[in-house]
């Protein structure tokens, strides 16, 4: 490693730094004041930069038309978001951290498909910037002048969000609301214009960031959740809510990334690590070892203004299921297994993807509604079942063996990562979650020569037995059934009841001799395991995986099939499972956009009908039973 | 008081935090079915002396013993495990659970069968916990949910929790907190009365002179840390030096 270009490697990652840094701040901002973890603001990103291509494309060429097109962009993106805080969020405040998430990711969908139809799904590459799109030659070694414009911008912004929050009235109300929701509302501040101030003023800053990205990235239709991930990382690492602790996090990140690159291959004890394939990894590796030391960011401080009752849902009185449920599940056992006489085989192909992703969905719905563990992760055992399954079967082993061993390696993911995420509460937690998930799918996607990279891995048929895909959806209905029946019982036995005390109490539970901690780590390994065996199912039943198998967008199905079906209805997961596939397969026929009426339909469900399909029957079949 | 009889014993118990002296050189006991309470103006160490006792935090020096045996520095379940049993001061119970199923789970986990998949929870010590209702009278609101209980009644299920653990101590932090006057004599007189039937050693803090000294044996001053006096309610009464610490007067009332 020479000198000169480790200082080109660390200009370049100062300059990634300040982007990410932006987009980071106005995350950071909004959840400050707000409390929203806001899923769409990487599509606020996505969309500056499509509203800046299409302002300078318009404007006269020359450094005036680009600069102004690059200004105007985020004043665009900043009345967007005013206006997706007036008619979605304003609603949502007070919901579960599930329902925010859900509706922000329903938001996602629907800017994306937006794009889509406006902008189309070519990538578009904007003009260079008028000034800066040479290079300075720093010890010989060229650096493009837009990344040194860029490693200004971060700094500029840094003592500009300085300013305003300590040197304008404006800033002292943010301040109040980030410190104190309930005294500031006391107080008499009028949080629904300074909501929607401060959500205008975090779009500003994520479409300024995707404007200023232009230059060096085609806006493209990939750019939203590629962002968020890392956005969500930088405002963790630096503590919720805290902006220096973002700007912090943003440098410590972009500089180990340089530091990975600078690195090259190293050999260390006889293995060879190739530190720069290491760079989708190395920002999750920073953040789960500043959680693992600092349990609320760099900066951050423990969310005392946060809300310490649980959550509605957990108020409620949890009915245990008895006869009538069972007769109930008999039944749709029966129907389920009659299914493949009634129809073709596509039904059965359709009628197996439900099975499959109604265990995945009901691991987690063990997780979260039971444990009040909220992973935003949950596909990273999924994808590790799958995985294991597919290169079981690469390696020559047998079906049986290959099912078998994929909930063994997703309960072994589990039980690690699981270890570190119960020492953390709340989003810091489901963060965490995050991070794992993506860690995993980094490794999947780079390493090559193991997981097949970006192609994954192709050839994961069933044995020959059970090659017919009837005979198949009969395979795993007969696995699915007894692990959901397990869950259930899990459910109502004294460990789910223990498990349910750590989560109405944990004072409580610890008061009386459970270990509230060790139910949540048992609870995780659990979830984990059961969603690599839905992962291993999976595999088998599509012949092939791929890094997606273990992406955010899965794991975010899961949350979405979890909320369709309700967090504590007994049939929830089969019903949110099964909704969310017809859904997803009837839309796909009649429109390109079927991700917008999803996000459309997720939106519905979240204003309208919050305890989901499965939670809104229970209390109509409750109201039902009462009358005479 | 004689030593055989003392179910928890403080010796010389220590606490600092960053340098501040929380507690000092605090020692004292209680006895089988003894009620003590523990007061002093707000920063006095009660919270702190309680959290020792319970395990939320480990002291800088001295010894908490229960029944001759050292539990300093266990973590509050395992303390909870060898027979103390507590009541919180804002009441914690679980919501999400009807009253009876809170106290059957109270049951199982004293049992060590709080982990167990063999049966359904609802079908395991049933009769036991009903016996436990019936002890606080909160027969009639078994199988209501807890999250909608009256804020007395949710007190009297968390004395069924404490109780359903068969405690030798009873930890109790400010138990009338924010109860009517009516309803405060009522809870402390159904512990009372509980306690001295059982046998159960009881240590309890309290801002409301009026259940202190209408239901201690013993009560304990403190005051920034150390104990400024000791013994039974009608001479901690007239003590002077308490007037004028805890009490802020100088002229009996």
């Amino acid at each position: 490693m020479s000198l000169p270009s480790l200082f080109a490697q660390l200009l370049n990652g100062l300059a990634s730094a300040s982007a990410l840094f932006l987009v980071a701040a106005g995350l950071t901002l909004i959840f400050g004041v707000t409390r929203i973890v806001n899923f769409a603001h990487g599509s606020l990103y996505m969309l500056g930069a499509y509203v800046a291509y299409s302002l300078v494309d318009a404007l006269p060429r020359g450094p005036l038309g680009f600069w102004g097109g690059v200004i105007a962009a985020p004043f665009v993106v900043a009345a967007v978001g005013a206006l997706i805080e007036a008619f979605v969020l304003k609603r949502i405040y007070a919901a579960p951290e599930l329902l925010q998430l859900a509706a922000t990711f329903g938001i996602v969908l629907i800017v994306r498909d937006a794009a889509l139809a406006l902008w189309g799904a070519e990538d578009l590459l904007g003009p260079r910037a008028p000034g800066f799109a040479g290079a300075f030659d720093v010890f010989g070694r060229a650096i493009p002048a837009y990344d040194l414009l860029l490693l200004v911008v971060g700094p500029l912004v840094l003592v500009a969000l300085w300013w305003l929050l300590n040197r304008t009235r404006f800033g002292v109300l943010i301040r109040a609301a980030t410190e104190n929701r309930v005294l500031a509302g006391a107080l008499g501040i009028d949080e629904r214009r300074l909501f929607t101030g401060v959500f205008a003023l975090g779009s500003l800053l994520a479409g300024l960031a995707g404007a200023l990205q232009l230059p060096r990235e085609p806006a493209n239709l990939g750019m939203d959740l590629a962002i968020i991930a890392e956005a969500f990382v930088v405002t963790v690492v630096g503590g919720l809510g805290s902006i220096p602790g973002a700007f912090l996090a943003a440098l410590l990140i972009g500089l180990t990334k340089a530091l990975c690159v600078v690195l090259g291959t190293v050999d260390v004890g006889g293995i060879a690590i190739a530190f720069p394939k290491l760079t989708l990894v190395v920002e999750f590796v920073v953040m789960a070892v500043v959680l693992a030391l600092k349990p609320h960011g760099l900066l951050g401080t423990p969310p005392a203004a946060l809300p310490t009752t649980p959550i509605a849902e957990f108020r409620a009185l949890v009915i245990p299921p008895g006869r009538a449920s069972a007769a109930g599940a008999a039944l749709a056992i029966a129907g389920a297994a009659l299914l493949p006489f009634t129809g073709d085989e596509y039904r059965a192909v359709l009628a197996t993807d439900i099975l499959v992703l109604a265990l995945f969905t009901a691991s987690l719905q063990f997780l979260m509604g039971t444990g009040g563990i909220a992973s935003f992760g949950h596909a990273a055992y999924f994808g590790l079942g799958a995985y294991a399954a597919a290169l079981a079967v690469k390696h020559g082993w047998p079906m049986a063996g290959a099912l078998a061993i994929s909930p063994l390696v997703a309960l072994g993911g589990a039980i690690v990562f699981g270890w570190f995420c119960v020492r953390l509460s709340g989003v810091y937690l489901a963060m965490l979650t995050l991070a794992f998930a993506q860690i995993v799918w980094s490794i999947a996607f780079q390493w090559d020569s193991v997981t097949g990279g970006s192609n994954g891995v192709v050839g994961v048929w069933p044995a020959e037995a059970l090659a017919d895909k009837r005979v198949y959806y009969w395979f795993v209905l007969a696995l699915v059934v007894p692990a959901l029946v397990a869950l259930t019982w899990f459910a109502s036995a004294p460990f789910g009841y223990s498990l349910r005390a750590s989560r109405d109490s944990a004072l409580r539970a610890e008061a009386i001799g459970i270990d509230a901690r060790r139910m949540q780590w048992q609870a995780f390994a659990i979830a984990g395991a059961l969603a690599g065996l839905a992962g291993g199912l999976y595999a088998f039943s599509k012949g092939s995986i791929s890094p997606d198998t273990l992406a955010i967008p899965r794991s975010v199905d899961a949350l979405v099939m979890v909320l369709l079906g309700g967090l504590n209805a007994l049939a929830g997961p089969v019903i949110g499972a099964a909704s969310f596939i017809w859904l997803q397969d009837a839309l796909a026929r009649v429109t390109d956009y079927w991700r917008a009426v999803l996000g459309i339909a997720i939106l519905f469900i979240v204003l309208v009908f919050p305890m989901g399909i499965g939670g809104g029957m229970q209390v109509l079949l409750r109201r039902g039973r009462r009358r005479p | 008081m004689n030593g055989t009889s003392d179910v928890l014993a403080v010796a010389r118990l220590r606490k600092a935090f960053d340098g501040v002296d929380a507690l000092v050189d605090v020692s004292f006991t209680v006895a089988a079915g003894e009620l003590v309470a523990l007061i002093g103006p707000n920063g006095a160490g009660k919270t702190t002396c309680f959290n020792l006792v319970n395990g939320q935090l480990a002291p800088d020096a001295g010894t908490v013993s229960l029944g001759g045996e050292r539990i300093d520095g266990l973590p509050p379940r395992a303390i909870a495990r060898k027979g103390v049993g507590r009541t919180f001061q804002v009441a914690a119970t679980f919501a999400s659970m009807t009253v009876r199923e809170n106290v059957q789970l109270a049951l199982l986990a004293r049992q060590g069968a709080h982990r167990s998949v063999a049966a359904r929870a609802t079908e395991r010590e049933r009769v036991a916990a009903d016996a436990l209702l019936a002890q606080v009278r909160m027969t009639r609101f078994a199988d209501q949910g807890c999250a909608t209980l009256a804020y007395g009644d949710a007190k009297r299920v968390e004395l069924a929790l404490a109780l359903a653990g068969r405690p030798r101590l009873l930890l109790m932090d400010e138990p009338t907190a924010g109860m009517s006057p009516n309803s405060r004599n009522r809870l402390m007189q159904l512990a009372a009365d509980l306690a001295r039937e059982q046998r159960i050693a009881v240590l309890f803090t309290e801002h409301d002179m009026d259940v202190v000294f209408g239901h201690a044996d013993r009560v304990i001053v403190l005051d920034r840390g150390r104990i400024i006096a000791e013994g039974r309610p009608e001479a901690i009464r007239a003590n002077r030096e308490v007037r004028a610490v805890y009490l802020g007067e100088d002229e009996p009332v």
